[in-house]
């Protein structure tokens, strides 16, 4: 299954098969209808399409998961993107009176963009096993993981707490998880001061874990001149005489070189460069800005990325340091694993039977979509949403206890 | 109508209520009347105070002792509590204190812009003010307005003691076991949170004691905040007052001072002179943005807006804005179309025609420095406070300026005085001894540049007199509409000379 076999001029032929037969409605409903727990919360939320030709359609809004449907597949939208959810409709945002429409809620996110990484990454996978701490250190438990089509990965965090938060604690939380800080015209990116902060401290520990397969052999940031040249700008100068004056250039193995390095760094008290040189190199970058904003746009899960073909699919939280981009199907891939004859068409119709209350239409779509590699991802997004269905359920419970109160 | 000894009964009573400490959290408006020229008075003086803190804070570390040192002697100078010494005349401070505040509340309430300044420059001068407590006036400010936070227990405290150690300046090991810890969920202490200076865990903070005035200043903002939400509600009803409306919006225009956005110099200048213009009249940092745009044929999000809004403002149209942008971005990887649909929309946005058509006026070096920091791929932000000092000083060395003006800009770095490490960078690229003017905006770097190269001196008048005019005609509304027009011209007078010297 190369991915170059999908053409971006096919793009308008595959997308209304895509989502009349495999965009898989129900759980996205069942996403971000959030239990029904809140009135309102799936209507007033706003989605955005990106059109043929770049035309961009803001403040779309839907009442129910067939009107959802009805117009994803009459627009048939190369990108969809995920907004706030508002204090009234936002398709009727033009109505309500200026000032009195507001975004009010939503998802934290969390854009981890690695074309941010072209000066440290030549290859495209990233530790993220970092963030296993977001959920540790703010109490977040329902973090749902996709993959953006492309070099990047959103988190969104979704639990209830989260998605209240205010646009200062949004930038606050982005910023306490950014540990990599500076543009273009700062050359060392992690400062590290006494006392080193517990967070960082743990996110150390799986730096270190990582630092030399991904920096050392990856990237051979100690192999090639210029490579090697970075790595020593980052150190200060009387420790770069040091290492200079000693046999840096005759080690020629990236872990010896890294070694020298390192011994210099434990050797001077309150230096933490080598530290600061596996944080740079390896630590995941945010793009704060995305974070902040109630407001902002982040591109849907299973939107289709219209360059690469790749579905933005959902990814195992269990297991985000094995995922592969490379592995993700293209939308040519699973419409054409579509039309492949079926095989075990009567254990299916088995089914059918037992569920034949069920609409058959519905049925058919929820078959579709599993005989293509898009159901293990569809399956993430199940298991994450019975993770939330156990705290709805929780919440449901004190809500029904506290009506019988009154 | 005023009834003295009815007043002073009254006042009596707000005294143990309102008046009782120093500080306040300005929970309840003053009910009293006052005659126009103490509300004009007020303001002015709480206006120039908040400005100061603004100065202040640019200048020095919030927390230095030059800061304290320097705002407490405005305090003073202005009669605003100090210290709460209370002397015979503290009564007044802090009724001004009070009713200073609810002025400026008016009048910086109408704007997301204005709101957010003089919020942060109220926290600040809380903080300030907090901070000079000494410790029995801060539990009595705490118990004063029933401000009470759970405490955690040794028991709870002892298998964190590593890391409540290890994530505060405040917290060494001999000391941790006898201070208290104050457990709070993460959103009360969110300053603490973006700085890393408080340990975190399941999303509570855990706050030593000496950092407990975190959690009030973040208490006071967003008490704050909705307050200044619900009073810009019933705005219209006080706009209604034409002694007010007046004084009012000269309050609120006064506090960035110019704002460059008035658009009298449109095409004075031709897109060629940009060139040589970003050599010899753009601060540093736009003449970075400008060098990072001619080779990369791109910027990206922040540059665009920093450095296109900053060109506005010295006068390109939105024709040759576009046809600027265009030009350099279709000699990199973004063709003729891409750029039309990806990119013209935004630079027309910038001109206030599309979108909710705001005419955005160009960001101010506080604007620069404070937010929106630059990350990877981006050129924008200040280059006094977003380089590293190695970089800076080779490029200003390819600039040609001196070595010992070299190493005094590195200095001034060093202090953090970027602004005034930028005026210093003007006055060794125009060789004059004094710059004779204090920076604070990319284009009044500019403007003076031109002013002291000859070229812009049409530009300059230009800007003055749109300024004047809009000024007289301020003030001639006032003087039409209200009789009391006196008190509005003495104050216009009052703020601009105050705002000139400034």
């Amino acid at each position: 299954m190369p991915p170059s076999d999908y053409d971006p001029a096919s793009l308008p032929d595959l997308l209304p098969l895509y989502y009349r037969r495999l965009f898989p409605f129900s759980q996205y409903y069942r996403w971000l209808n959030y239990g029904g727990l809140q009135k309102n919360y799936f209507q007033n939320r706003e989605f955005s399409f990106t059109l043929k030709d770049d035309i961009y359609v803001r403040y779309q809004s839907f009442n129910t998961q067939s009107e959802l449907e009805k117009e994803m597949q009459k627009m048939n939208p190369y990108k969809i993107d995920i907004g706030a959810v508002y204090s009234h409709r936002p398709n009727q945002h033009n109505t309500v009176k200026s000032g009195t429409f507001q975004a009010l809620e939503k998802e934290l996110v969390f854009d981890i963009d690695m074309t941010d990484y072209d000066d440290v990454r030549s290859c495209c996978s990233t530790p993220n096993e970092i963030f296993y701490y977001i959920p540790e250190d703010f109490g977040f438990q329902h973090l749902l993981w996709v993959y953006s089509g492309r070099r990047g990965v959103h988190c969104w965090v979704c639990d209830e707490a989260a998605r209240k938060l205010s646009v200062a604690a949004r930038s606050a939380v982005a910023e306490y998880l950014s540990l990599v800080k500076g543009g273009e015209e700062t050359v060392k990116k992690v400062i590290l001061t006494d006392p080193i902060h517990p967070f960082i401290k743990e996110s150390l520990v799986v730096v270190e874990h990582y630092f030399p397969r991904y920096a050392l052999q990856d990237q051979d940031i100690l192999g090639r001149k210029e490579s090697v040249d970075k790595v020593l700008s980052l150190m200060p100068e009387d420790i770069l005489f040091f290492i200079c004056c000693m046999d840096f250039q005759n080690e020629e193995k990236p872990e010896g070189r890294w070694k020298l390095i390192k011994d210099q760094s434990t050797a001077k008290k309150g230096q933490h460069f080598e530290k600061e040189i596996m944080l740079q190199y390896c630590y995941p970058r945010l793009d704060v800005n995305v974070s902040k904003g109630v407001n902002h746009l982040l591109k849907s899960p299973f939107s289709v990325h219209p360059k690469t073909g790749r579905i933005s699919v959902p990814m195992d939280f269990k297991d985000l340091d094995k995922f592969d981009p490379f592995a993700v199907p293209t939308i040519s891939l699973i419409c054409e694993e579509l039309d492949r004859p079926r095989k075990g068409d009567d254990d299916e119709k088995s089914e059918e039977i037992k569920e034949n209350e069920k609409d058959a239409a519905e049925r058919r779509k929820i078959r579709d979509y599993k005989r293509t590699s898009l159901a293990k991802y569809v399956k993430y997004l199940d298991q994450f949403l019975d993770g939330m269905a156990q705290s709805w359920k929780g919440d449901l419970l004190r809500k029904s206890d506290l009506q019988k109160e009154f | 109508m005023q009834f003295p000894g009815r007043r002073r009964k009254l006042n009596n009573n707000l005294q143990t209520e309102l008046y009782g400490h120093s500080l306040q959290l300005y929970a309840q408006p003053p009910l009293e009347n006052i005659s126009l020229s103490e509300f004009e008075s007020f303001a002015v003086d709480r206006l120039k105070l908040l400005k100061t803190t603004e100065n202040l804070g640019v200048s020095y570390v919030k927390v230095s002792e030059d800061y304290a040192k320097k705002l407490g002697a405005e305090l003073k100078t202005l009669n605003f509590p100090y210290r709460s010494e209370n002397g015979p005349s503290e009564y007044e401070k802090r009724r001004k204190d009070h009713i200073s505040h609810f002025i400026l509340r008016l009048a910086y309430c109408q704007t997301e812009d204005l709101r957010r300044w003089f919020i942060q420059q109220e926290v600040d001068l809380f903080r300030y003010r907090f901070n000079e407590l000494n410790a029995k006036q801060k539990l009595e400010f705490l118990h004063k307005n029933n401000l009470q936070y759970d405490t955690i227990s040794v028991e709870e405290k002892k298998p964190l003691l590593d890391k409540l150690v290890n994530s505060s300046y405040a917290v060494s090991g001999i000391t941790v076991e006898d201070q208290d810890f104050y457990k709070v969920p993460f959103q009360d202490a969110l300053d603490l949170i973006r700085t890393r200076k408080v340990y975190l865990k399941a999303g509570y903070a855990y706050i030593p004691h000496q950092d407990v005035v975190t959690i009030i200043l973040n208490d006071f903002r967003t008490r704050l905040s909705k307050a200044l939400a619900l009073t810009a509600r019933s705005l219209p009803a006080v706009h209604s007052d034409e002694r007010l409306q007046p004084l009012l919006s000269h309050l609120s225009h006064a506090y960035v001072g110019q704002d460059y956005s008035i658009q009298k110099n449109i095409g004075k200048i031709s897109l060629d002179q940009i060139d040589s213009l970003s050599g010899k009249s753009f601060p540093l940092c736009m003449r970075q943005l400008h060098q990072s745009l001619r080779e990369n044929h791109h910027l990206r999000h922040g540059g665009r807006m920093q450095y296109g809004l900053f060109l506005k403002g010295i006068g390109l149209s939105l024709e040759q804005a576009l046809q600027f942008w265009r030009s350099e971005f279709i000699r990199g990887k973004t063709d003729t179309d891409k750029f039309d649909k990806a990119y013209a929309y935004s630079i027309r946005h910038m001109f206030g025609k599309e979108g909710k058509r705001t005419d955005y006026t160009p960001y101010s070096c506080m604007k620069v420095i404070l937010s929106n920091s630059p990350s990877q791929g981006d050129h924008h932000g200040c280059p006094f406070r977003h380089s590293d000092p190695e970089l800076l000083k080779q490029k200003l060395q390819f600039y040609k300026v001196p070595p010992s003006g070299i190493s005094q800009i590195l200095e001034l770095v060093k202090g953090m005085h970027y602004q005034l490490a930028c005026q210093k960078y003007f006055e060794l690229t125009h060789n004059v001894e004094d710059a004779n003017f204090s920076l604070n905006h990319p284009n009044q770097y500019f403007v003076e540049s031109q002013k002291l190269l000859g070229g812009g001196k049409n530009v300059k008048r230009e800007v003055e007199n749109s300024q004047k005019s809009q000024e007289n005609t301020a003030a001639r509304g006032a003087r039409e509409e209200a009789n009391s027009s006196q008190g509005v011209d003495k104050m216009t007078e009052e703020l601009d000379s105050f705002f000139q010297d400034d």
